[in-house]
């Protein structure tokens, strides 16, 4: 989209946007938010990217395809279900990990690398249906 | 819990044919773009849930049901992933044809399709399929069909032809439906009973009173399920869809879709109602009835081979919804045996028709003809996995048959034993008439000469997937012992289940107990 207003505030906005969402994602560990609701705002910022600057540069600063990031996404969701197998606790039980020097530390745990992996499933998979309908209509 | 328990190494066991197929989907999609390397991970995926199932199946054999509750959360409360020798029996039988599917599609899928993400998405349905088998929880049977359901959405459009759309909307439409009715008979049990697993509501069903409201949803799980696994009047979906997709893709619907349809009727009504719901397994007995005859009459009615084959596929859920409408072990024995069966023979029927498609011009048998001359090795495959379907004596179609006449004569349910019979009968029409059109019938002088399988590339491989399912067919015919003690012993454990429900409600989860 031509509009000199939205394209000087797509990169702060976009900046602050994906922080915004990473924030979300962690805050979800006690506190409502978590991977489904960050990644949905993560997407709004690439589909603010998107509408801005069109859908080369988009595939361009991504590197992989969004797909590929859906699916890493998954991987990692589904290798934080196993992690509890090296100590001996059943499927999907949460093991968190307080190193020395923060023992408060609550983020390093297998619960928030799911959620992290759910947060590249939506931004991959809603990247990709942007990118989807956008090239379509051209 | 003043000693916490540690986890059981075997508990694992159950969680490894579900989850491998999800991490290999996965992988599979991160590497969008690249048909080589997906294709090399759909094959190692599904052959390494083949080597679990195995894995799990000789443990369940020898020491009875594993529970994985997830989390570690006690079963009530917590979800259960549960194999007995039915669900890991079927979960072996199932990864063993998606490994001969996925082999053929090397041959079957051009570089088109692999793009489109045919791995992936197979490699997610053949999770879902594993995830219906081993599942202990009734809300997640229903997600588990999701999972299935949303990946064969996505494979039966690929290739994106007009026919294909047509038959993916009649398929789409119908089979949400069914699962939303699923979703409101699994809410309506929740609100009787307060529970969702299997093995509890076992025991708080039971403790109903038979009424009205039980038989309500009864019937909601049968309407549903019965949609699932194409019973009559439900079934007009599958013909109507299956013969649009690639024919690998037609080979795993037929050969897993179903089935699970099939699998969930014998679990909710051998397990969660055990008794009661009469009129719920009333119905199910002219369902089956009428599916097996309408089905094989479909078959022979049918001018296109993969519709033929479609309608073949219906008549034999037909068949094995008799088995459980009988409901005595030898009945139900015959029905887990011929849901074995039927996972191999529908699959290489397929194959041999998308065979035959390739082999001669086209689908349409009215005008094939004389493929003998120039594919005899298709001719006689198609032949040895007619006879099997028919339920000729040599090959593994016939014992389950015998089971099922026996038990029906024994438990005096004749309109099934004639059902069944006639169904055969039909049947072997419908096979015989299509056999002599397409191979036998000379080609017309002026027909361009069928081309065989080698000239058209990956003939090797799409003929040695149709080849090791049809020696599985006789093998399994010649020596059917180890497929009938699987099925006695799971027919037997189906029938009296409170082993698997104190396992499930007992053991609670192998896991850490929480405070």
């Amino acid at each position: 989209m031509n509009s000199l207003i939205l394209r000087t505030a797509t990169p702060f906005l976009v900046g602050l946007t994906v922080l915004f969402s990473i924030y979300v994602l962690l805050r979800g560990h006690n506190e409502p938010g978590g991977g489904f609701i960050g990644g949905l705002i993560g997407a709004s910022a690439f589909a603010t990217y998107i509408i801005s600057e069109g859908t080369n540069a988009i595939r361009r600063a991504l590197i992989v395809p969004p797909i590929a990031i859906a699916g890493i996404g998954l991987f990692l969701a589904g290798l934080s279900g196993v992690a509890s197998i090296l100590f001996g606790d059943a499927f999907m039980t949460g093991q968190w990990w307080f190193p020395d020097f923060k023992p408060d530390l609550k983020y390093l745990s297998t619960v928030v690398l799911f959620d992290i992996g759910v947060y590249m499933v939506v931004v991959g998979a809603i990247v990709s249906i942007i990118l989807g309908l956008e090239e379509s209509g051209q | 819990m003043s000693e916490p328990v540690i986890a059981d190494s075997a508990a694992w066991l159950v969680v490894w044919p579900v989850l491998l197929p999800i991490l290999a989907a996965s992988l599979a999609v991160a590497a969008w773009g690249h048909g080589r390397a997906q294709a090399l991970i759909g094959i190692l995926g599904v052959a390494a849930q083949f080597f679990s199932a195995v894995l799990l199946f000789a443990h369940v054999w020898s020491n009875g049901p594993v529970v994985m509750s997830m989390g570690g959360w006690p079963v009530p409360f917590g979800i259960a992933l549960v194999a007995d020798v039915f669900g890991a029996g079927l979960t072996v039988a199932a990864s063993l044809v998606a490994l001969v599917i996925i082999v053929y599609s090397l041959g079957d899928t051009s570089e088109q399709y692999r793009r489109a993400g045919f791995f992936p998405l197979v490699l997610a349905l053949i999770a879902g399929v594993a995830g219906a088998f081993l599942t202990g929880d009734i809300f997640n049977l229903y997600v588990w069909f999701e999972v299935t359901l949303i990946s064969s959405f996505g494979l039966i459009v690929l290739g994106g032809r007009r026919e294909q759309i047509d038959g993916a909307v009649k398929y789409a439409f119908l089979n949400l439906l069914a699962t939303t009715f699923l979703l409101i008979a699994i809410g309506l049990l929740y609100g009787m009973t307060g529970t969702l697993s299997m093995a509890d509501l076992s025991t708080k069903v039971a403790a109903l009173p038979n009424d009205a409201t039980l038989e309500t949803v009864a019937l909601l799980f049968l309407v549903s399920l019965g949609m699932k696994a194409a019973l009559f009047p439900l079934y007009f979906w599958l013909p109507a869809a299956y013969h649009t997709p690639l024919p690998a893709v037609s080979a795993i619907f037929a050969a897993l879709l179903t089935k699970v349809g099939v699998y969930s009727l014998v679990r909710v009504f051998l397990v969660v109602f055990p008794e009661g719901a009469d009129l719920a397994r009333e119905t199910m007995v002219w369902a089956a009835l009428a599916t097996m005859v309408l089905g094989a009459l479909g078959a022979l009615a049918e001018s296109d081979i993969r519709r033929f084959v479609s309608f073949t596929v219906v008549s034999g859920v037909g068949v094995m919804v008799a088995g459980l409408a009988i409901g005595t072990d030898k009945a139900l024995l015959g029905a887990i045996f011929y849901i074995v069966h039927s996972i191999i023979i529908s699959a290489a029927l397929f194959m041999a028709a998308g065979l035959v498609s390739r082999a001669g011009a086209g689908s349409d048998i009215e005008n094939l003809s004389g493929l003998y001359k120039g594919a005899p090795f298709l001719a006689v495959a198609f032949l040895l996995a007619g006879l099997s379907l028919i339920g000729i004596p040599p090959f593994a179609g016939f014992w389950p048959k015998v089971y099922l006449v026996q038990a029906g004569l024994e438990a005096g349910a004749y309109a099934l034993v004639a059902g069944v019979l006639t169904a055969g009968f039909l049947t072997m029409l419908a096979v015989g008439r299509t056999f002599a059109l397409v191979f036998w019938r000379a080609a017309p002088d002026d027909a361009p000469l069928p081309a065989s399988g080698a000239q058209q590339g990956g003939g090797l491989v799409l003929k040695g997937a149709l080849g090791a399912l049809t020696f599985l067919t006789i093998a399994l015919g010649l020596y059917p012992a180890p497929v009938v003690d699987v099925s006695t012993r799971a027919a037997s454990e189906l029938l009296s289940p409170q082993p698997y429900i104190d396992v499930v409600l007992g053991e609670a989860g192998n896991g850490e107990s929480r405070p």
